[in-house]
Order: C-alpha cells, then structure tokens, then sequence
C-alpha cells in the first residue's frame, strides 16, 4: 500500500539503526507516547535494531489504557439499561471495570454494538428513534474532531436520542506529568503524530524549553519511529532541545484548523482522571455547556461514580515508563488477554498486550 | 484504536461541506470517510483516516524526505570512509 509498504523497508531499516549508532555515545532513554507506536515498535522489532545505549520507555498513549475504573464502570451502568443502544470502539468491550465488562453486559442481554466511527453511532441513533443512542466517546487528540463532527450534527439535526459518555484526554498535559515525576528518566520525546495531524506542534515548543527536552513528531511506520529515534539522538547528543517534525508528509506546524475549531465549539478543557496515574490538571475534553444535553453521564444520573482501582495492577508505572509490561509481577501469570487485569492488557495499542503478544519467550527467560 | 491510516479519494460526494464525503481505497478495501476537516483533498489525493474521519492529506513532496535524509546520511558515510 503506498505510504505504507515503502516506509518498512528493511534494508532502509537497518541503515537508520546503523546511522543511529554511528551517533550514539552515552545511554539515552526516549519516550514514544502514542501506543500506536509502542506497537510498531514491538511487533516489528525496532527495539532490538537499535544500540544497547537507546532505551525505548512506552508512554502513556494509550487511550483504552488510561481510561479510569469509574468512566468504564459508568459505561457498564448506561449499556445495561434496557432503552439503551450501547455503541463503542472494540477495544473498549473487554477492559475490566469494578466488577465485570461490557462484553459481559452484552452477553447478559445489552444492546452493546462494535462501531468504526462515532457517525455511524449517530445514524444508529437516527434509524432507532424509539431508543437511546449512547457513544463512547475515548480517544486523544486524533479522535476528538470525529466524536465532536458527530455530537455537531446531532445538534444540528436535533437528534434527541443521542448522548455521549466522553473520555477524551490530550497528550501535551500528560507529557507534563511524565516529566515533573521525581522518578522521571525521560531525556526526549518521540510525540504522537497523529496527534500532532490535528493539534499542530506549537504546543510543544513551551515543553520543549522548560524541560529542556527534544520532542520529535513522529509517525507510525518502522522509518517514521527510526527517523524520530535518530533526529532525538542527534539532538541529545549535541545537548540541544527543540521541536522538530519530520511527519511532515501528515503534519503541518499549525495542525489542522478545521478539525481545532469543530473540537473547541463542542468540548472544553477539564481536568481529567488517568487510569493508574491520576488526576492531571487540564488534560481532558469534556462536552461544553451548549452540548450538555448530549452528555449521557447527565442523561443517565451517573456522574457521581466512584471506583477504586486495584492494587495488583501496576499499569500507573508501565504508562509512565517506570516499569517494563514483563517487570509487572502478575505479567502472563495472572494477567493475561484472556484474563485481563488492567487495560494495558486488553488494548491492542497497550503496552502489556504488545509484549504478551510479540515478546513472551524473551520476558519469560 | 488510535490507528490512522492513509487512503486514496476514489470519489466525493454531499453537498454540505459538513458531509462532505469520500470513498477512500485502503489497498483494494473500500470505505466511506468524511472529508469535512481537509477541505483541500481531492480526487487522487491521500489522506490520513481515523474513525471514519480524514484528519490530513498527505503531502506527496514531504513524503520523501525520510529517504532522502537517509540517502545523504549514506553518501555521506561513503565519503567518510571510502570502500574497497
Ligand atoms: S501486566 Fe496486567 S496487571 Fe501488570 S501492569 Fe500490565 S495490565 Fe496491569
């Protein structure tokens, strides 16, 4: 497929890894944020291709994964009502909430249904106007134009029978707390590209700066995440810090203006709560006054949920780098994909379930 | 869930930029996106899919610079230290 095959050239692969070894002196450790990456970066092996010296620390990019206890046990609580359509990304139906998941809500008699696109769950809505339409709306940066596009027309169309559980997050915040951790052992950034497609880079000069940090856009295929390494080493070890973008076939500096203003007429900035981090200032999107109508947690009386999450689960250091997925004691032991114990696990982009699924013998020996 | 991947504008269709609307070809796979957010796109182009929605049209000339970084790095290389 063009822009795609091209960029997992393997011999081109090999002289990225060997060029980054040419220019490597001292250990570097470098956080991909985006679990998209993380992916690419374990199944196709870049890890092993480079330098011992070069450490690759998966972030917490991972939308499914940061998801906190209390949103997904708000969603078990919306889809087992019996007006509801419940309608949702796949990887979400089998992340464990306090007690079961919606899988399970489904195998139970929910209306739980898998939809590639919000829209589509917005014409779920329009087709079954005798029942609740409810999305639920996760993602980061790269989602947020397309949950805000669908929540736009259902105002526009007055839709009354669709809502939306949102548990949109945004990158930049989470960078921040990554790097103000006392425990932080982050020297640069390979940031999330598609991120970056939407939102632009000017958010990262500032962060750049104060933490004196490279940060490095980088896409998604084997060639984009070498390029990003290779950029961030140079950069490191010339002891300079900036931002640089080398997706730019996808990413302009100012990102994409259209998809800013849809997501700043329908959301607001609120602070958010990550799974196994924490409450971060200013680090999600929450529907603004004008869509409150279409927020279902309002629609269905369960915003006051509370959940406490397990202790055994160790996805808080994994997402902020302290811990590899195969440190976590209950890795492949009690936590498995069939078994999940936290979302790392479940996600196709988690950091647990990449090396579940791509590095078991090496974890295990 | 994250994943955003590049596809090619086979047709466009709606008449409200708000839906306005594309058949994109994934490598012989054919699916609907909304085309409201890259205004720009048009028949041929490529652009950059996420949920149904296309976040970026894919700049052709960009597209090269990650080879022609390495080409140089190479050559340069050669220079360095000349082969046998
Ligand atoms: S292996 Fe399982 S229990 Fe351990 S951090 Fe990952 S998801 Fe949590």
């Amino acid at each position: 497929m063009k822009y795609l095959d091209e960029y997992r050239d393997a011999d081109l692969a090999r002289q990225y890894a060997r060029q980054i070894a040419r220019i490597t002196t001292r250990p570097w450790n470098i956080m991909e944020v985006c679990g998209g990456q993380t992916h690419a970066i374990v199944k196709f092996g870049l890890d092993e291709l480079l330098p011992k010296d070069i450490t690759l620390v998966h972030g917490p990019g991972c939308p499914v994964c940061v998801t906190p206890l209390e949103l997904i046990d708000k969603a078990l609580a919306i889809a087992s009502r019996p007006e509801v359509i419940f309608c949702s990304f796949g990887d979400m139906l089998r992340v464990p909430g306090s007690t079961t998941d919606l899988l399970s809500v489904k195998a139970r008699g929910g209306d739980v249904r898998i939809v590639y696109s919000p829209l589509d769950a917005l014409k779920l809505a329009e087709q079954n106007p005798a029942r609740e339409v409810v999305f639920f709306g996760v993602g980061f940066e790269t989602t947020a134009p397309a949950t805000a596009m669908a929540v736009f027309q259902a105002a526009k169309r007055g839709v009354k029978n669709f809502s939306m559980l949102v548990s949109h997050v945004l990158v930049p915040p989470a960078m921040v707390a990554v790097l103000s951790s006392p425990k932080c052992r982050i020297q640069a950034f390979l940031a999330a590209g598609h991120v970056c497609a939407v939102m632009g880079c000017e958010e990262y000069f500032p962060i750049a700066a104060k933490y004196h940090v490279p940060i490095v856009v980088t896409g998604f295929e084997p060639l984009d995440i070498l390029q990003g390494v290779w950029m961030c080493v140079q950069q490191l070890e010339s002891g300079r810090a900036e931002v640089e973008n080398p997706y730019s076939r996808a990413v302009r500096r100012e990102g994409n203006p259209t998809a800013q203003q849809l997501i700043r007429e329908v959301f607001r900035v609120i602070p958010r709560k990550w799974r196994g981090i924490g409450e971060i200032a200013q680090s999600g999107l929450g529907l603004s006054d004008r869509y409150a109508g279409f927020d279902a947690e309002r629609k269905f009386g369960v915003a006051g949920y509370h959940a406490d999450e397990p202790s055994e689960c160790l996805s808080g250091l994994v997402l902020q780098g302290q811990i590899k997925p195969h440190e976590c004691p209950a890795f492949g032991t009690r936590c498995t994909p069939e078994h999940p114990l936290g979302a790392p696990m479940v996600s196709s982009e988690g950091a647990c379930a990449a090396y579940y699924r791509y590095r078991r013998e090496a974890a295990f020996t | 869930m994250c994943l955003a991947i590049p596809g090619k504008i086979m047709s466009i269709s709606g008449e409200d930029p708000l839906e306005r609307t594309g058949k994109i070809d994934f490598g012989g796979i054919l699916k609907n996106a909304n085309l409201a957010c890259v205004p720009e796109a048009k028949i041929g182009d490529y652009v950059i899919v996420h949920v149904g929605f296309a976040i970026s049209r894919v700049d052709e000339e960009e597209a090269h610079k990650v080879f022609e970084y390495l080409k140089e790095m190479e050559s340069l290389d050669e220079l360095r230290e000349p082969g046998p």
